[in-house]
């Protein structure tokens, strides 16, 4: 039996697959614009793979989890975060998961989401941010993260994207260093999560899913933010599908 | 299935502005009031007709904001926006408005809206912990009475402040037992007609008739309960809600929440049990009596505001609830602030799931709204996991 688990986000969507107990398949796309494109495109890559949807349990997740048609089930992406995360470190920790579009802090006890916070609707703090800024700067996103490595610490005090640019690009004009405007960027974020995460409340173990924990620089920095060693896993950016393959289990 | 007589409840609003139409021609005067605050008994002592004028809609809100700064607490926006548009057959019928300096933002928004109609300010104190307190709020009371005598060129005696003050204990023992059948498990009136019948009492021009129809409401919902027609089944989580008040337009979290499968049992706010809880003293000088009602009402406008967390504590064990949601509107300091301090409280001490949630009148974040409500479903044991 095959349980399979899609969490389409607002950039990515991924995938992970378990045959009974084992992890058999991780898989990404970019989201595109239609999330019902993509979860066809995800159907038929299965189906090549051998793995016929009618036979298996789906559960998707995310804010385009609506959009697949046949999931046997929808279950938010905090739950499923949760889960993953659980199994991918095999104890309780607190979760900063930094989507495209909103960041969250989940704590997990005895393996299940006790609590959680989500950022308001800005962009502030979020994946998006950090994106769109690399844009300015005209580098990608693992490239922003090792400037900033290398760079001094200087104010974008602007939560706003849009006026954190114009702050951005004056801060070029003005012949500031790249990468010191990168590690303005990368604090205006690792801030953000600071203050949430200890408006939220952490436990000792801090663990980071989603695309950034990647990029290992940005992990570096949350860390030294925290003044925690903030963990992760080569699979973290599928802590959310793969948590909701393990809940299509009790389906 | 809802009962059949919340359509002649939901009817009210309707039905009410054109009575109020007729009131105002027969002579009648009305006083529009804006908060749990204000003291309803002695606008109905000077033989007026008392109404509820907080803006509950995201409709004239467009039109607040061109004298309002846009990251306003959007209650005051869309109640001033009603005041400048005429969009509101009761602020429009409305001879006096009354104002309390609540909160900072009402605060200043009276400053303008005073300009429009004749407003009486009522100072509240900043806290209701102090004896000074209760004798400024008591002062405050005289003022507003002597007020409405001068403006209406009435005398409102003792008798006529005990009349009234028997009237709108009748009418809150009757919306508390209409609240308190909800403790029933499982519940047999959703929060969303719970919060309405609640609302549009504030509408009412006739209390009589107000009064009489929740008790018929009441009655229906008891012969449902004898039938075992709920609103719910048993599996559904039982939450509380707290925070700032909502209304017909505003309810986006309560909707929200029953629509991912929970029942809204017991609503703590404003526009819910808030001002139910207090009944006013029948047996002491009036005007006494009516200090220390409303100066008891549990608002974030107040320091300290314990009182909110032993309203909760106890709702929530009465109500049997699974979890509290607190629903803070944009910049409302206040309650977003104390918010802090609930989530500690029902965390710790109730050891019960808590979420804070914290939005607008608009629809721009209907998803996201979604999101947190379902998962904080998800967080509760009971599976209702929506599909
Ligand atoms: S929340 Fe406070 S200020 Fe607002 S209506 Fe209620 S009692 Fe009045
Ligand atoms: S919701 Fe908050 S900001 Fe808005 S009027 Fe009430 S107390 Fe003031």
């Amino acid at each position: 039996m095959h349980y399979i688990g899609i969490d389409i986000g607002s950039t990515a969507a991924k995938v992970s697959v378990f045959s009974d107990d084992k992890l058999i398949e991780n898989f990404t796309m970019p989201t595109g614009w239609s999330s019902v494109e993509t979860s066809k495109t995800i159907k038929e890559r299965l189906e090549k793979q051998n793995i016929k949807i009618e036979d298996s349990k789906v559960v998707a997740t995310g804010y385009g989890r609506i959009s697949v048609p046949y999931a046997d089930k929808t279950i938010t992406e905090i739950t499923c975060h949760g889960r993953g995360t659980h199994y991918l470190l095999g104890a309780d920790c607190t979760v900063i998961d930094i989507g495209g579009q909103d960041t969250k802090i989940i704590t997990l006890e005895n393996g299940k989401v006790s609590n959680f916070t989500m950022n308001d609707k800005c962009a502030a703090g979020t994946g998006r941010f950090l994106e769109l800024m690399a844009n300015t700067l005209g580098v990608s996103i693992d490239e922003l993260g090792e400037m900033a490595l290398l760079g001094e610490d200087v104010n974008i005090t602007s939560m706003c994207t849009v006026f954190a640019e114009s702050e951005v690009i004056s801060l070029i004009g003005s012949g500031t260093k790249r990468e010191s405007i990168a590690r303005g960027i990368v604090n205006s974020i690792t801030g953000r999560v600071y203050a949430l995460l200890h408006k939220h409340g952490a436990t000792d173990t801090i663990f980071l899913t989603g695309g950034l924990c990647e990029v290992k620089p940005f992990v570096t920095l949350l860390s030294e933010k925290l003044q925690n060693e903030v963990k992760t896993n080569d699979l973290a950016r599928y802590a959310g599908s793969i948590g909701a393959a393990l809940l299509a289990k009790n389906i | 299935m809802r009962p059949l007589i919340m359509e002649e409840v939901e009817a009210l609003r309707g039905v009410n502005s054109v009575k109020i139409k007729e009131a105002h021609e027969a002579g009648k005067k009305v006083v529009g009031m804006y908060c749990v605050f204000s003291p309803s008994e002695i606008a109905l002592a000077a033989d007026a007709i008392s109404v509820t004028l907080c803006g509950t809609t995201q409709g004239p809100i467009e039109d607040a904001e061109k004298e309002l700064p846009r990251n306003l607490c959007p209650l005051i926006k869309s109640s001033y926006g009603f005041a400048i548009t005429d969009k509101c057959p009761y602020f429009y019928f409305s001879d006096i408005l009354l104002a309390e300096t609540t909160c900072d933002g009402k605060k200043k928004m009276y400053e303008l809206m005073g300009k429009i109609k004749p407003m009486h300010i009522m100072n509240l104190p900043q806290t209701a912990d102090d004896e000074d307190s209760l004798e400024l709020w008591k002062k405050e009371m005289v003022k507003f009475k002597n007020f409405l005598e001068e403006k209406l060129g009435v005398e409102i005696t003792d008798d006529k402040l005990r009349d009234a003050i028997k009237l709108m204990n009748r009418e809150r023992d009757a919306m508390k037992r209409l609240h308190k059948l909800n403790a029933h498990k499982p519940a047999p009136l959703s929060g969303m007609d719970m919060m309405l019948a609640q609302w549009l009492k504030g509408f009412n021009v006739d209390k009589e008739a107000g009064i009489n129809l929740i008790e018929r409401l009441i009655d229906e919902v008891e012969e449902r309960m004898e039938k075992g027609i709920y609103a719910f089944d048993e599996k559904a989580p039982r939450i509380l809600l707290t925070g700032c008040p909502i209304g017909s337009g505003s309810e986006k979290v309560l909707k929200a929440l029953e629509e991912a499968g929970a029942s809204v049992v017991a609503l703590e706010n404003c526009t819910g049990y808030k001002g139910l809880d207090v009944m006013v003293d029948e047996n002491k000088d009036p005007i006494t009596a009516l200090a220390e009602k409303y100066l008891s009402t549990p608002c974030s406008c107040m320091t300290n505001n314990n009182g909110r967390l032993e309203l909760i504590g106890r709702l929530a064990k009465e109500y049997d609830v699974d979890g509290v949601v607190d629903l803070t509107w944009q910049a409302c300091h206040t309650y977003n602030i104390e918010s802090f301090t609930v989530k500690k409280f029902v965390q710790e001490e109730l050891n019960l799931p808590f979420i804070q949630i914290e939005t607008d009148y608009s629809d721009s974040d209907t998803g996201q709204v979604k999101v947190r409500v379902e998962a904080f479903l998800e967080t509760i044991e009971k599976p209702v996991m929506a599909n």
